[in-house]
């Protein structure tokens, strides 16, 4: 598997190892046009073969994984600020606007409404979980307390 | 008049485990992680385009939907890899064939043209298997 099994298979390669760097350096502020040069390519080519295999661009793709983390980051209990900055924005404004265009609502509301949920969970967790689970989880639960 | 599914449980070996696969390799999304009591735990995970879809990671374990004769018949059918679970979509096969090879998912069949869609057979973390599609 590991030579030519299909059509381009070394290119494929080259830029899905671009794509897994966004994944793991998506905070820093990593110079698109070198993961192009890293994986062979003009600038141009690159940018066509990318959106081509993920349906965006690089740039694109980075502001996605951004605001990913952030949306995990917020429902874990971290403040706006913190988080803004953890995920590479480097400017809170900046990142309550791409936030709110991506997500719907204000990065503020999101972690609001996911304490909201947790709290509900821990008071009540099975009104959470449609019956066909939940009634299986009710009847272990009470044979667990007897 | 049915019109659409919101939930779907996968049977998994260990939820831990099956978390790393489905988010960290997958790239799904946690829907809810939230313990339900000391032995249980309600885990939905979503595809990235599809958030409305929460996928189950049921553990498999006596007490909850099984018993422990039960339970310990479908583990052993699920290492076993006796069941495929359903198809996933993706942008470009190939793409996404060589991201989750690179992150050590086991392949049973790369991309191949067949008359359905182009198809790829990996499985999970416990040993269920699922294709994956490309229609063209």
């Amino acid at each position: 598997m590991d030579t030519e099994d299909y059509p381009r298979a070394y290119i494929y390669r080259q830029v899905v190892r671009a794509k897994l760097f966004i994944d793991e350096r998506f905070a820093e502020d990593i110079d698109l046009a070198g993961i192009a040069g890293e994986a062979y390519y003009s600038r141009h080519h690159f940018l066509r073969l990318f959106k081509s295999m993920f349906g965006t661009t690089p740039q694109q793709y980075r502001g996605r994984v951004r605001i990913e983390r952030a949306k995990r980051l917020l429902a874990a209990g971290w403040g706006v600020t913190e988080a803004c900055f953890e995920v590479g924005f480097e400017s809170p404004s900046t990142f309550s606007s791409t936030f709110r265009r991506v997500v719907g609502v204000a990065p503020s509301r999101y972690a609001r409404d996911a304490a909201l949920r947790d709290e509900s969970i821990a008071r009540e967790p099975l009104v959470h979980v449609p019956g066909c689970f939940s009634a299986k989880l009710a009847v272990a639960q009470k044979s667990n307390s007897e | 008049m049915i019109s659409r599914l919101s939930h779907v449980s996968i049977f998994v070996l260990n939820q831990e485990s099956a978390y790393e696969f489905y988010v960290d390799k997958l790239g799904f999304r946690v829907h809810t992680d939230a313990p339900m009591g000391p032995d249980a735990r309600w885990l939905t995970v979503t595809p990235p385009d599809q958030p409305d879809l929460e996928i189950s990671l049921m553990q498999i374990a006596p007490g909850m939907m099984f018993t422990d004769e039960s339970a310990e018949a479908m583990k052993k059918l699920v290492q076993a890899g006796t069941f495929g679970f359903g198809v996933f979509e993706c942008v470009d096969i190939y793409a996404t064939y060589e991201e989750l090879k690179a992150k050590g998912v086991e392949f049973k069949k790369p991309p191949t043209k067949e008359f359905y869609a182009i198809e790829a057979l990996f499985r999970d973390d416990s040993g269920n298997w699922f294709s994956l599609g490309q229609k063209e």
